[in-house]
């Protein structure tokens, strides 16, 4: 993985366990190439960690892709989640703290959205999950 | 906006034909408006280095701001407004001093005459407006910068932690908190515990005005890092007005420690530790 | 898979986490820290995270889970060395850490531990003086 000044998208699978830690290696370089600040840069890691698990345990894998986005004033880290899983069936109950269907501590997502500054998801049982995460600079 | 190469060349020739003039009067009429808060020798060689500007640029064929031709007009112009900026005068005044070059010229175009006399003031004008913008611009670009730098320079002044003792770390907050400094602190603080390894911190809010949910939040959220961290914080100095707002906002500060003075919280600290490097020898309790 | 090594030291076991661990990898440490707990019989276990630049729910979880097993194997956990920033986004996720001793460095760790383990000395010489050879 490369860290340089202006990077252009890049993809990883979400394959297997070694996949969630590339693709924390892989947010961490894009963070520090935006010049996110050392807690937005874990703040922003972690919340990838807990996504990139919900995608391989929930949705049975899937894919990331990760950009730097500029709105003019400052810059940032854009994630993408996708997977063809079943979809998340019921969102509010999915959000709420300590709610858990797997081994985790049912903070993944609610926990992830507190990290970043935007959270979108879309879900549906025939399309599967995509979730788009990002983290301005300040 | 920008002048024709003959318009240029002809308000080249204007200026530079009698110079000496031109910049006495510029001169006079921008110290007119400045009230003497700055010195004549500067404000002359202000003119003077415009002048030269324009006349060089004016001498190179048309004059376009916006021209890579123009970047020793530009620069001449920013450095005036910086100056103009630092020194503390205002936006007017500062654009006065460009703008008071209309009443030179139209002095200077009415004795030349001739019959494109005023198509070439309208330009010249135009020009000048043109000047006048570009100097608002870079002025108030400089005062963002100089505001923002204030604003970081306070943030670094304004929240020192301090060593108190062996093993003790203290934050004196003094003034409003908004949730910017808060979270500046918060990072100071956790970060100068694992610095200076010391396990207690005290958040001193003696000098806060007010509190709100946002803030409160910050402090407790603070209280709870440090302890993940392995060290205590204790928040002293509550004055009454903050402990109303906190019990009205339905904060709660839990199990935290709360002191009603800087010097309270130290001796609690130091009670803590005392115990602590006692405590193997008589059974505390049953 | 990698493995997270364990150290012992006197009476302690000294875990210190270097990599950015996989799940596996997690739950392979906790597996292993219960076995060396049972075959050296030590009292102390302190894991340092000082090199790790994240904690997620799943080593969150993974640090509570050793925390209580070495509770039940007589042991007491103390993690060590969170750096700042972690801390402040493990409390920005929700995650308390509940049931977990820390400290700031493991100097700090090693203190915790002894005067934890010397006060419970005490109380097992006070109250059954037999308690000290019964090691499961």
């Amino acid at each position: 993985m490369t860290a340089g000044v202006d990077l252009g998208p890049q993809a990883q699978a979400i394959r297997s366990d070694e996949d969630v830690v590339r693709v924390r290696q892989l947010v961490r370089g894009v963070a520090v190439a935006v010049k996110l600040s050392l807690v937005d840069q874990t703040k922003v890691v972690t919340a990838a960690s807990e996504l990139a698990r919900n995608t391989l345990v929930y949705g049975g894998g899937g894919s990331v892709e990760v950009t730097t986005v500029d709105n003019g004033r400052r810059r940032g880290v854009r994630i993408v989640f996708a997977d063809s899983g079943p979809g998340i069936p019921d969102l509010d109950l999915a959000f709420t703290d300590g709610y858990t269907t797997g081994s985790g501590m049912g903070l993944g997502l609610s926990g992830a959205r507190r990290l970043v500054d935007e959270f979108e998801i879309e879900t549906s049982a025939e399309t599967g999950t995509r979730i788009t995460v990002t983290k301005w600079s300040r | 906006m920008a002048l024709s190469a003959e318009e240029s060349g002809r308000l080249a020739a204007l200026l530079s034909g009698q110079a000496e003039r031109v910049t006495h009067r510029w001169t006079e009429t921008v110290a007119g408006s400045l009230r003497g808060r700055l010195s004549q020798a500067e404000l002359r060689r202000q003119v003077q280095d415009l002048h030269q500007a324009i006349v060089d640029t004016g001498q190179q064929g048309a004059i376009d701001l916006s021209a890579d031709t123009a970047a020793e007009l530009r620069a001449t112009l920013s450095e005036l407004s910086r100056g103009r900026a630092r020194q503390g005068f205002s936006a007017t005044e500062t654009a006065i001093s460009i703008f008071a070059l209309k009443d030179v010229l139209v002095e200077l175009v009415q004795e030349a005459g001739g019959d494109n006399a005023l198509r070439d003031y309208v330009a010249f004008s135009g020009l000048v407006d043109e000047m006048g913008l570009f100097t608002f611009e870079s002025f108030v670009r400089t005062r963002e910068s100089l505001i923002a730098d204030q604003a970081e320079q306070l943030l670094e002044l304004s929240t020192p932690v301090v060593k108190l003792w062996e093993g003790v770390v203290a934050v004196p907050l003094v003034g409003t908190l908004d949730s910017a400094r808060a979270q500046v602190v918060m990072e100071r603080l956790l970060q100068t515990l694992v610095d200076t390894s010391s396990p207690y911190a005290i958040i001193d809010i003696t000098g806060v005005p007010a509190v709100d949910t946002q803030v409160a939040q910050h402090i407790l959220k603070t209280v709870v890092a440090a302890r993940l961290m392995g060290a205590d914080c204790i928040i002293s100095g509550i004055r009454p007005q903050i402990a109303q707002t906190i019990v009205a906002l339905g904060i709660e500060f839990g199990d935290i420690a709360t002191k009603a003075s800087l010097a309270d919280a130290l001796r609690h600290v130091l009670r803590l530790t005392g115990v602590e490097s006692t405590r193997r020898q008589p059974r505390r309790d049953a | 898979m990698e493995r997270v090594p364990i150290l012992k030291i006197g009476d302690i076991l000294l875990v210190s986490i270097q990599l950015d661990m996989s799940d596996q990898t997690a739950v392979a440490l906790q597996e292993d820290l219960a076995e060396r707990i049972v075959v050296t019989g030590c009292h102390g276990v302190i894991i340092d995270i000082t090199a790790l630049d994240i904690v997620d729910s799943f080593v969150g979880r993974m640090l509570s889970t050793i925390a209580s097993i070495s509770k039940v194997l007589d042991a007491e956990t103390v993690v060590v060395g969170m750096r700042p920033a972690v801390a402040i986004t493990l409390v920005e996720l929700g995650l308390s850490l509940n049931g977990i001793r820390t400290a700031l460095n493991v100097e700090r760790g090693m203190e915790l531990i002894a005067a934890a383990r010397a006060d419970e000395l005490e109380y097992q010489l006070d109250d059954d003086p037999d308690a000290e050879t019964a090691t499961p």
